[in-house]
């Protein structure tokens, strides 16, 4: 394998890895803003247990997304020195702004809302949290900014060989940074509803009794049945619109469209084959695709075939992935809406396979965002930055294919063991007797 | 001042915070592989627990202000020192977890496990810092392209590794005397001596050092004595470096710390004065050197991001100072991760709080 491959592949490996952690522990904080809130302010200890002990579950997670997010950090400069040289003038920026804005913010509060317990003031406590939850939401913005100008550029003029910022807020607001940002951030936070309904369902598969669970229970199910909706009407969609519209080879290559074409058909369900790109066992509507996309059925569709071979993403993976992401998309919106029916009829505790349901979904989300983004970065390809620099053209010419190989087994290993460590403390935690937990009564 | 000496202020800056705040994490950290029982280890890793994580932040800003500011620094040097880098990371990333993971099961095995990697997940990045620094301070072989020319091997060179033992000697030295002012009893008087002891090997090593670089970089000392920042930085490295010992014998170890940052950060200082304007000397010949000019942003991304710092930073001092103060006063044995104090505790942080 070249050193090209082997960069794309570390590249893959880590930003994968590390994208599991993020989105869980913006919506846990948010999850954490939310139980502390009312542990604090209805001076409910059922709250404040659910805030200690999902604020556990939060510190694992966040550490494991910390450390694997200094690499991120610094693998553009090392394995991606062309691009970085390339669009140094304008990415760089939003990821010091995401330092300055959001990773201070995050850190430094996060010092205070695990230690901080007992030693300040409920109100400072709970603004601790706040602040964990503003500082990762904000990071999140700044990331996608500097993704989506990957996606969309914008506000930059080509001179000295490399693209020059014009104009920063043209930049920061290029045409897909808003609805890939309040589309991904609507995914963190089902991710948290997801975590605390399923862990909150599986003590209350052991207790049906448990006032704790059945709290967390009722907290995670109305957020996930909320978050799950927004994502698909409005977020989703808005979002494959302005796909459609400013990069359509992307948008072919997602819904599979290979001829361009005038009602153009929503495919439902299809096996993707190549070359040349085409689809098989398609179950589809005819016209849909149109209509959603510019909102008249008759609408013209770009297809795959506009644009040259070399021009185009990858089919299958594209295709696959965000096909998937859809369908968790649904089962999401089907489980937490019959969830949230059986909690308004007070059923929920007598029906143990919703809780199992709930208790299985935990990872899904996750795995939604991991489609997602796959989705996102394939269907750039075969751009790095779309339609100005080559992903072919942007590794590092200096660092051969041997040193790659090092660096992609070293963390291979290093993450393998991470990945395993994290979920076998993560599962601990969540399987903690939440009854061991003192809600604090002291003043403090 | 024109904005690219600005901006090398700021990168200045960024590191000098990282190396002062994280730099008695690290210390701390390596620190922790000589502690003589559990509940030692626990004061030390108490001691950093509610502040490392915002520390490190320094790190990563630096990092995306040196892609912002100098993209073509950021991308050279970082994919030059790749196989270095990446240890480095690796190295990080252990630490990071680490301190989390050891609390996560009630074993002895498992904590002397997380521990180890804690501890030598400190104790390489301590060195490899220095030997990064030393390394730029020597020097790197760049094309005419300014593409890197180097090697792994190249990176380890005697010059190099002198600075990753300043660093080392450095970072213990601030970390002793941090942990000095959290601790009590037995641990803070034996982080009196270490402290002087690495105080003494740092005078050493840094003396060997200064007299290194005259041998290998002699142009780091042109016209450097003409200027008067030179001397004042002199003035302060000289002042940290008196006061810490005697500070520490006299029991005032906030006096000794604050001594041991200037120490820090008039070191630094005082080889990006030397540098200035290079950011990157080229071995093969200075005038094909990265510098300030060839290897900056755009004035127009250079103007917005200050104005980003400008806004940012005082805000992220003000609550990095609270936080501190907040946390601020001894770390006793048994308090554990995340534990809330109990009610004696309680009384007493009332009453500081109301004094």
């Amino acid at each position: 394998m070249d050193a090209l491959m082997l960069a794309r592949i570390q590249f893959a490996f880590t930003i994968g890895f590390h994208f599991i952690f993020p989105p869980i522990s913006i919506g846990l904080a948010w999850m954490l803003v939310a139980a502390e809130w009312l542990g604090w302010k209805k001076s409910d200890p059922d709250y404040v247990r659910v805030g200690k002990f999902f604020g556990k579950l939060f510190a694992v997670n966040f550490a494991v997304g910390v450390a694997t997010g200094i690499v991120m950090e610094f693998q553009f400069g090392t394995n991606w020195a062309q691009y970085s040289k390339f669009v140094g003038d304008i990415f760089g920026a939003p990821l010091a702004a995401e330092g300055i804005f959001a990773f201070f913010l995050e850190s430094t509060f996060l010092g205070l809302y695990l230690y901080g317990r007992g030693r300040v003031s409920k109100g400072l406590h709970w603004f601790s949290a706040l602040m964990v939850a503003v500082g990762a939401t904000l990071s999140a913005f700044w990331i996608i900014v500097a993704n989506s100008w990957q996606q969309t550029p914008a506000g930059y003029v080509v001179r000295n060989g490399r693209a020059e910022l014009t104009d920063f807020w043209a930049a920061v607001f290029n045409p897909s940074t808003m609805p890939r940002y309040l589309h991904t951030v609507t995914a963190a936070l089902v991710c948290g509803a997801f975590v605390m309904s399923g862990v909150a369902a599986w003590h209350l598969l052991r207790d049906r009794k448990s006032i704790f669970a059945y709290k967390a229970l009722r907290l995670g199910v109305t957020s996930g049945l909320v978050f799950s909706i927004l994502e698909v009407m409005p977020f989703g969609h808005l979002h494959a619109q302005q796909v459609a519209r400013t990069q359509p080879e992307k948008f072919a290559a997602i819904e599979g469209l290979y001829t361009s074409q005038h009602h153009a058909p929503l495919v439902l369900f299809a096996i993707p084959f190549s070359p040349p790109p085409q689809l098989k066992a398609n179950i589809e509507v005819p016209g849909m695709l149109s209509w959603m996309a510019f909102g008249d059925m008759a609408a013209h569709v770009q297809g795959l075939d506009a644009v040259k071979q070399e021009d185009r993403p990858p089919l299958w993976i594209t295709f696959v992935s965000f096909h998937n992401m859809v369908a968790l998309g649904g089962w999401f919106i089907f489980l937490m809406s019959v969830a949230a029916w059986n909690i308004y009829t007070r059923k929920l505790t007598e029906r143990p396979l919703i809780l199992k349901a709930l208790v299985w979904s935990i990872p899904l989300p996750v795995v939604a965002c991991e489609l997602g983004w796959t989705a996102a970065e394939v269907g750039r390809q075969p751009w790095i930055v779309y339609k100005l620099l080559r992903t072919s053209q942007a590794h590092s010419a200096t660092v051969g294919a041997a040193e790659i190989w090092f660096s992609l087994l070293l963390f291979g290993a290093v993450y393998l063991l991470l990945g395993a460590l994290w979920l076998f403390l993560m599962i601990k935690k969540a399987k903690a007797d939440p009854g061991e937990l003192q809600a604090v009564s002291a003043h403090a | 001042m024109d904005l690219n000496t600005v901006w090398f202020l700021l990168v200045g800056v960024l590191i000098s915070g990282y190396a002062v705040l994280d730099g008695f994490d690290l210390g701390v950290g390596v620190l922790h592989l000589f502690a003589k029982s559990d509940e030692e280890r626990d004061v030390h890793v108490a001691a950093i627990g509610p502040v490392w994580d915002g520390n490190e932040v320094w790190l990563l800003t630096g990092g995306g202000a040196l892609f912002a500011a100098f993209p073509v620094v950021y991308a050279t040097v970082f994919s030059g020192f790749y196989l270095a880098l990446m240890l480095l990371l690796v190295a990080l990333i252990l630490r990071a977890v680490s301190m989390e993971f050891r609390h996560g099961l009630d074993s002895p095995r498992w904590r002397r496990v997380f521990d180890w990697s804690f501890g030598v997940g400190s104790l390489l990045p301590s060195i490899l810092f220095g030997v990064a620094v030393g390394n730029v301070l020597r020097g790197v072989p760049l094309t005419a392209e300014h593409e890197w020319a180097g090697s792994f091997l190249g990176l380890l060179n005697p010059y190099s590794v002198l600075v990753g033992l300043v660093s080392l000697a450095m970072f213990v030295m601030h970390g002793a005397l941090y942990l000095r002012m959290k601790s009590e009893g037995a641990l803070h008087e034996r982080m009196g001596k270490v402290a002087v002891g690495a105080w003494a090997a740092f005078l050493a090593v840094y003396g060997i050092a200064t007299v290194a670089t005259f041998l290998v970089s002699p142009f780091l000392f042109e016209k450097v004595a003409a200027k008067p920042v030179f001397w004042a930085l002199i003035a302060l490295l000289a002042a940290g470096l008196f006061t810490i010992p005697r500070a520490t014998r006299a029991g005032r170890s906030g006096t000794a710390f604050l001594a041991s940052s200037a120490t820090i950060v008039a070191s630094i200082f005082l080889a990006a004065t030397s540098l200035y304007p290079r950011l990157v000397p080229s071995l093969g010949g200075l005038w094909n050197s990265l510098d300030i000019y060839n290897s900056a942003s755009s004035p127009k991304t250079r103007t917005v991001m200050l104005v980003i710092a400008l806004l940012g930073m005082p805000l992220v001092l003000v609550y990095t100072a609270v936080v501190y103060r907040i946390f601020k006063g001894k770390v006793r044995p048994g308090q554990a991760y995340g534990a809330e104090p109990t009610a004696a505790e309680q009384a007493g942080i009332r009453a500081v709080q109301t004094r």
